[in-house]
């Protein structure tokens, strides 16, 4: 999971998607299209946009639902919470054992 | 060459009336009738009763289905109606029960939404900046 995390986060283009999915959850892929190309002028085919959903769903966090004949994708912030704790949070009783 | 006309299939002519004309506004222009049950039913808008008609074509053909089914699925609108104000048209149309696959968006200049028409089609409506008067 945290691999498929890390992967997902790499990629600017769908480090966008997410600011767009913080900014109103439950979207379309034809707004998440054209927030892309409106808002931040990527020439990106609507096929490569489901191909990074699909990335970002196999991380996690973006999930689909479906509303009747509608598609929507929510974002999921769960898997993010993994990084603050494996890194931000104190652990009184310290680090984990990842030292040999 | 101009556009004159254009359509969007609709499960049912009859609803389909009632939608385009009660709720959104336009009005009537053609109602003749084709073969058995079709009818051949254009509507225009009360702004422009001379400009473009939209044709509310019956959905015979099977194809159709799977077309707008899979449109549907995926968000994208099949026409686009320029408003004076996207917003207080959500507002309005919401009011009215009609359902919103995309709230209003703001997008650069032009402002859209996205609502369903009931009859298998995904509409979106816009706020175009109109160009400044000539100088």
């Amino acid at each position: 999971m945290a691999d498929d995390l890390f992967k997902a986060l790499a990629d600017p283009t769908r480090r966008t998607i997410i600011d767009e999915l913080a900014e109103r959850s439950g979207q379309t892929l034809f707004e998440i299209c054209s927030r892309l190309s409106m808002k931040h002028g990527f020439g990106i085919s609507r096929q490569a946009v489901s191909q990074h959903l699909a990335v970002l769903e196999a991380a996690g966090l973006v999930e689909t639902r479906r509303e009747g004949r509608y598609k929507f994708h929510d974002l999921n912030r769960a898997p993010l919470r993994q990084i603050t704790e494996r890194w931000l949070v104190t652990d009184a009783r310290g680090p984990e054992e990842n030292t040999p | 060459m101009k556009i004159h006309l254009t359509s969007v299939f609709v499960d049912d002519q009859t609803k389909a009336e009632r939608f385009y004309t009660e709720i959104l506004g336009f009005v009537k222009k053609h109602d003749v009738p084709v073969g058995e049950r079709d009818r051949w039913l254009t509507v225009v808008s009360p702004e422009d009763p001379d400009g473009t008609e939209l044709l509310l074509e019956p959905t015979g053909h099977p194809a159709a289905k799977t077309y707008r089914d899979a449109l549907v699925q995926d968000g994208i609108p099949l026409a686009q109606f320029a408003v004076d104000d996207v917003r207080a048209e959500h507002e309005r149309l919401s009011g009215l029960g009609v359902r919103f696959t995309q709230e209003p968006l703001d997008m650069g200049p032009v402002t859209t939404a996205v609502f369903d028409d009931t009859c298998g089609n995904l509409i979106q409506i816009a706020t175009v900046p109109r160009p400044a008067p000539p100088a």
